[in-house]
């Protein structure tokens, strides 16, 4: 089908481009940017006057709960969330019942997911067995299945010698692991940052060390093994620093932050808002501050939702027994926005960390508009407000801390391989 | 909004002491001295200010001491009381807290005194409520123990009648103990100058100094020129997790013994929220000596639930 997108304020990161242009798409590609290709004919035009047309979304973490965890999220109730959210590539950690370590289970996922037809699904793979923390997984045979990463999610690996090993065997193959610092010591039981909110509400407490240590190690054996390391959920300035520096001395390291953690802090918790109990722990104002200034230098490269859909029973506990995540896919948006106007940040630049950015992280020819590029494409209305209620949300999980909140940004059109796949 | 107050301003639920007004507290502390008549001078000790109501003790955590002085008060008060040790029957079969609540809610309890082991359980439960019901915090996890604290003030007023010119000393571990948070904002709230903490390092939480305490390591320099003294429980278990070498040297440090008691004023007074660990966190002639007023507390941790109780679900005096 061909596509006419017309009078949109087209914003495209790579190609500098911010400028109302049309957009042509042909047989799933991007066809044209401004002036139709020869002996174009349009089977559909979209009138995108006072929209936004972008590269669609890329999310670095978005947890689809399947297999194993469907009372909590399906498959297709948050694909169509993803859609909603105008993303149109996202990244799953393994840490589904059973874990992401197996080929068969990588396949049954991306052939689910493919049937859909929607947003694009790169598993993760584990980077041990049962993410365990102790056996490699096969990873050459994972990401033939397709993998394009190796991750522990959020389960520890205490043994840094098997951390060195796992680099090691990683890097053989040039597969990219993907790691959450967190020392298990520091963490346990921990369900806040060690501060003054957890101090007044007698809150079992992570300290920052927890983060900077785990990280000091992960930068260390990357060094010596020449591994190509993602850092994943950083949540502390004294983390990005460790990470700016790094990158300065020419480590091959990448870096994103939950949208989570770039709006919130500790204060959110509040009065024991279970929907703030969330991995790692909101911290304080400081190190929100240096998380924003850490994505607009560049230092983190890429924002993401950390979608962890929960069903309400697991969270209407008391705030340490209750389930940790938060649902996010249809705010990433938003909040990018959000920072944007907040942070003066130019729209296309803020933009670039939820699309091109990204992208680069995974590996991907995706997040630009290039001629040539395959179409996935968000078209959004960036005035339209809306309020964050349960009913407003497509995931199944409806516990997100923005509870209430009035939103600014909503998507109109997604599309994918240039089909529109969702229409708001 | 102040999860613990109505739209007027007055005492819905009694939660923390942290945000409470002064003047909440005032009025608690007069309605407390008023029932320690109840107690002491009458035949008969009962008024019946809840008369017809219903107070549900849910315990998720065991505590016969602390269940047994609301179960008191609210007899005193005339209420109907139901005792409930959770923690061995329902949620050990699976149901949530707030199922358990919802099912209570259905036999017509009009008032919850809910102990749990997490923080925040009290909020939990009083924001799922009906406007009509009333919940008072027994202690939730490491947060807070409002009952515990405002008995305490009560006490220090008792003997020392003010509150704006006293030196007031905590001592022990202050990170595990929601009875310090809940002293610590009952103390600043009605306008103590001074408010010390004193205990080794792995007792203390992360920038505890922010709630308004001088934070001492040392017992002799901690304890110079205090009025009061407030002894704080020490559980066993701290002895592992690598948070104290042992029960001896602890005692050596931050025991309270007549010698380190001398660096205190003349007058000061020992308090201990019970219950005591003799030759551990006090020395028990101390805790028997004259300048102890546990036992006090304990009476008067009645009248101050019967004033809580009363002010929550009795009206107006």
């Amino acid at each position: 089908m061909n596509i006419h997108i017309k009078n949109g304020r087209v914003i495209d990161p790579k190609n500098h481009i911010d400028a109302q242009q049309d957009v042509f798409i042909d047989a799933g590609k991007i066809a044209g940017i401004g002036s139709a290709p020869a002996g174009f004919v349009a089977d559909r035009t979209i009138d995108a006057s006072g929209l936004v047309v972008a590269p669609g979304l890329v999310d670095l973490a978005a947890r689809l709960r399947e297999p194993g965890y469907e009372y909590m999220a399906t498959l297709e109730s948050e694909m169509d969330a993803a859609v909603a959210g105008g993303i149109t590539s996202l990244a799953c950690p393994p840490d589904t019942d059973p874990a992401l370590d197996e080929p068969g289970l990588v396949e049954m996922l991306k052939h689910k997911a493919r049937n859909l037809n929607q947003t694009k699904v790169y598993p993760v793979g584990a980077l041990t067995a049962g993410l365990k923390g102790q056996e490699l997984t096969e990873m050459a045979e994972l990401a033939d299945a397709g993998c394009i990463a190796f991750s522990q999610a959020d389960a520890p690996l205490t043994d840094t010698r098997v951390l060195l090993r796992a680099m090691q065997y990683a890097a053989t193959f040039d597969f990219p692991v993907w790691l959450r610092p967190q020392d298990s010591f520091l963490a346990k039981n921990g369900v806040a940052h060690d501060g003054e909110v957890a101090t007044r509400c007698g809150l079992p407490a992570i300290p920052v060390s927890a983060e900077t240590i785990a990280l000091a190690t992960m930068l260390a054996l990357a060094r010596d093994t020449g591994v190509r390391l993602h850092i994943c959920r950083i949540s502390s300035a004294a983390g990005v620093d460790m990470i700016r520096a790094a990158k300065r001395d020419g480590l091959k390291v990448t870096c994103d932050v939950s949208m989570n953690h770039t709006h919130l802090s500790e204060n959110d918790i509040g009065y024991f808002d279970p929907n703030c109990h969330l991995v790692p722990p909101l911290r304080s104002l400081h190190d929100r501050a240096a998380l924003r200034a850490g994505l607009l230098d560049g230092t983190i490269d890429a924002i993401c939702s950390n979608h962890a859909p929960v069903d309400e029973d697991a969270k209407q506990l008391p705030f340490a027994e209750a389930e940790p995540g938060a649902t996010g896919l249809e705010l990433l948006l938003p909040l990018v926005l959000k920072w944007a106007e907040q942070d003066k940040v130019a729209l296309p630049d803020a933009l670039a960390r939820a699309t091109l950015h990204p992208a680069r992280v995974l590996g991907l020819d995706a997040g630009h508009l290039s001629v040539g590029a395959v179409a996935d494409i968000c078209v959004f209305d960036p005035a339209a407000w809306w309020k964050v209620e349960p009913s407003a949300l497509k995931s199944q999980g409806k516990n997100t801390p923005f509870i209430g909140y009035e939103m600014q940004g909503r998507v109109r059109y997604t599309l994918v391989d240039g089909q529109v796949v969702y229409q708001g | 909004m102040n999860p613990q107050l109505n739209k007027d301003g007055e005492l819905q639920h009694l939660l923390t002491t942290e945000g409470l007004p002064a003047r909440i507290v005032r009025d608690i502390l007069d309605r407390a001295a008023t029932f320690l008549d109840v107690a002491e001078g009458r035949e008969i000790k009962k008024v019946p200010l809840l008369h017809g109501k219903s107070v549900f003790n849910v315990f998720f955590e065991n505590s016969t001491r602390t269940r047994t002085t609301f179960e008191i008060a609210a007899k005193r008060l005339s209420a109907d009381v139901v005792n409930l040790n959770i923690g061995s029957s329902s949620t050990s079969k699976g149901e949530t807290l707030l199922d358990t609540v919802d099912n209570l809610c259905a036999m017509h309890a009009d008032m919850f005194v809910v102990r749990h082991s997490q923080s925040g359980a009290a909020h939990l439960i009083a924001r799922h409520v009906a406007p009509e019901i009333h919940v008072i915090n027994a202690g939730d996890g490491r947060h807070a123990h409002p009952t515990q604290a405002l008995l305490d003030m009560f006490t220090i007023r008792h003997y020392k009648k003010e509150f704006h010119n006293l030196r007031v000393a905590i001592v022990g571990d202050v990170l595990h103990s929601r009875v310090a948070r809940s002293q610590i904002h009952a103390l600043t709230t009605l306008g103590v100058p001074e408010v010390r903490v004193i205990a080794p390092k792995t007792l203390l939480p992360t920038m505890v100094e922010n709630l308004g305490v001088r934070v001492y390591h040392d017992m002799v320099q901690g304890l110079k020129d205090v009025d009061v003294v407030l002894m704080l429980r020490l559980q066993n278990e701290r002895m592992q997790g690598a948070l104290l070498p042992s029960a001896q040297e602890y005692f050596k440090n931050y025991g309270l013994t007549e010698e380190k008691l001398a660096h205190a004023k003349d007058d000061a007074i020992v308090m201990h929220p019970g219950p005591m660990n003799r030759g551990v966190e006090i020395d028990s002639v101390v805790a028997d000596g004259p300048r102890s007023v546990i036992l006090s507390q304990v009476t008067f941790g009645i009248a101050v639930r019967m004033a809580v109780m009363s002010m929550l679900a009795g009206g107006k005096q």
